[in-house]
């Protein structure tokens, strides 16, 4: 059984259901996203247009992030699922600086990588993940690759030559696919990301990695104090393009 | 002009979320031009050992070790110290991947580190005998000086997959592709070498003429073939489209541009006429300020080659 994932882009309308289910499934805290949707928009007025793609971890079969994580925190569960081990994990990033794809955070609560684990959870007990159920319209489908019958595989069959996975020249064996992609939403670099301008806000950089009050002193004095609650609202000053000078932007 | 208005890839990013910054920061930067300061003395000091009497560099037996020693403990506190879970760190000896580089490289550390404190300990009380002289652990210790011998040559080579290991780290992390070139072994050896011979330079004084001339030409070669690699990837980069991209953030000016040049200018180009002329006359303070130079540069170059692949979006 090899668990995977598709995308169809021609589907998918962008009301990021499947981003706040998996937030709420998960008790994903804020700054930090599991699967995000990403607005792309494409050409020039009145010529113009406006794309959708769900991000998430791509559970790949060569996965560089369990390769690299120093203390297999990272690990591979028999149905392929890249699963991840919060209480194992040092907090070294290695896996933010293997995967491709920017799927791994640093949770600023618990001070470890977090990610996308295709909810397996709730695949344990026959479920599927959050995101699949939110989707109003089932642009996401998931399944057993391997399995000729499942919907996922017959979908793959149905659409060859317009499956896609991001970075196939990273050889990672991605288990995560998308139909009805282009270069300008599967490749970061094929569209300009223009700093200080976002839909709604101006948001483009996290401030800290994990917890920003966490310093230094406090990771090694953290055992020795009692669990405070979470400062929401520490999580909230992220730097505005205006502010920030040390990103550039492509 | 139509080429102008209709771009063939006119996209743009309309809402997202934010992205991380720099990940790994200064404290890495750190921790590798630490290493790199810690093997570097044992590679270097084991060349002037081949070439030299002991007699040439009378304190070298003691001051080699105790450099490395006090380096590779900045190293050390520096990768402990950037975890964001340093008490696990045990879990890398519990909990082992062999496949990932960073545990083998924390366990070649962890046991070149062990042996430099042995060196550093024999070397110091055989150098100081008036020292803790009815201490029975430095009794012990003088009555196995022999031993120095015996495990330096294994530390010796032990300190080359330790200063490459960060090599092998960086190009595990397929997301930063200016990490991925086969160059990065090269750089890693020629900054151990260019740091080993700056940081012994400064302890050089007393030293005979031939050592210091020695150590000029080390630093010469190492400043040399540094700036080169260094200028081979600026100008001539494999041509990915991500490197590429990284590339611009230096190419394109601003202050890594700046920290670039500077490190280039400071920790290459400098050193490498003052230890020139050094090696045909010998000059120790040009030769001490050549190495301050050249370890100062290290870390600059070091630095922008750290982080200008962490600010590319991944996805």
């Amino acid at each position: 059984m090899k668990l995977g994932f598709l995308v169809d882009l021609n589907l998918c309308m962008g009301c990021k259901g499947c981003e706040v289910a998996c937030k709420v499934e998960n008790e994903v805290p804020l700054s930090s996203w599991r699967l995000r949707v990403k607005y792309i928009d494409i050409g020039t007025f009145p010529d113009a247009s406006r794309s959708f793609t769900p991000l998430r971890c791509n559970h790949c079969e060569s996965a560089p992030c369990e390769r690299i994580c120093p203390v297999s925190a990272l690990h591979y569960l028999e149905n392929g699922i890249v699963n991840i081990d919060n209480s194992r994990c040092i907090g070294c990033a290695g896996c933010m600086m293997a995967c491709p794809y920017g799927a791994i955070y640093m949770d600023p609560e618990t001070n470890t990588a977090d990610k996308c684990t295709y909810c397996a959870h709730r695949v344990e007990s026959g479920m599927m993940p959050a995101c699949v159920v939110a989707c109003p319209v089932q642009a996401n489908i998931f399944g057993d690759v391997e399995d000729d019958e499942s919907h996922i595989s017959k979908y793959i069959m149905e659409h060859q030559g317009g499956v896609q996975v991001r970075k196939p020249e990273k050889h990672t064996s991605p288990k995560h696919f998308y139909v009805g992609g282009g270069a300008q939403t599967l490749d970061p670099l094929a569209h300009e990301r223009i700093e200080g301008y976002s839909l709604f806000n101006k948001i483009t950089h996290l401030d800290a990695i994990g917890d920003k009050n966490h310093g230094v002193l406090d990771r090694f004095l953290a055992p020795f104090e009692g669990h405070e609650e979470a400062d929401n609202s520490s999580m909230m000053d992220w730097v505005s393009s205006a502010d920030s000078k040390k990103e550039g932007g492509h | 002009m139509v080429e102008n208005t209709i771009h063939a890839t006119q996209a743009v990013v309309t809402l997202d979320v934010a992205l991380p910054g720099i990940i790994w920061g200064w404290m890495i930067t750190l921790n590798m031009w630490a290493k790199s300061v810690g093997t570097g003395v044992i590679l270097v000091g084991a060349f002037l050992l081949y070439r030299h009497k002991r007699e040439e560099m009378p304190n070298l037996r003691w001051t080699m070790p105790l450099i490395s020693f006090i380096f590779l403990n900045i190293f050390l506190l520096f990768t402990l110290t950037d975890l964001h879970q340093p008490y696990r760190m045990i879990n890398i000896f519990l909990h082992p991947n062999w496949t990932s580089a960073i545990t083998v490289g924390a366990w070649m550390a962890s046991l070149f580190t062990a042996l430099i404190t042995l060196l550093a300990v024999i070397g110091f009380f055989d150098a100081h005998p008036d020292v803790r002289r009815n201490c029975a652990l430095a009794k012990k210790v003088r009555a196995n000086s022999g031993l120095y011998e015996k495990i330096f040559p294994f530390v010796v080579f032990l300190a080359i997959p330790v200063t490459l290991y960060t090599a092998i780290i960086m190009a595990e992390s397929s997301a930063r592709e200016l990490w991925q070139a086969p160059a990065e072994v090269m750089q890693m050896m020629w900054a151990a070498l260019l740091a080993g011979s700056a940081a012994l330079s400064l302890v050089s004084d007393k030293w005979s003429r031939e050592t210091r001339r020695d150590l000029a030409l080390v630093l010469a070669i190492a400043t040399f073939f540094s700036f080169l690699m260094y200028m081979g990837e600026y100008f001539f980069s494999f041509k990915s489209a991500e490197a590429e991209a990284t590339l611009a953030y230096v190419h394109a000016g601003g202050a890594y541009n700046v920290e670039f040049w500077f490190g280039m200018a400071l920790g290459f180009i400098i050193p490498f006429f003052l230890a020139v002329s050094n090696m045909k006359s010998d000059n120790k303070t040009l030769l001490r300020f050549a190495a301050i130079l050249a370890l100062v540069g290290l870390y600059m170059a070091k630095d922008v080659w750290l982080k200008i692949p962490q600010m590319l979006p991944l996805s």
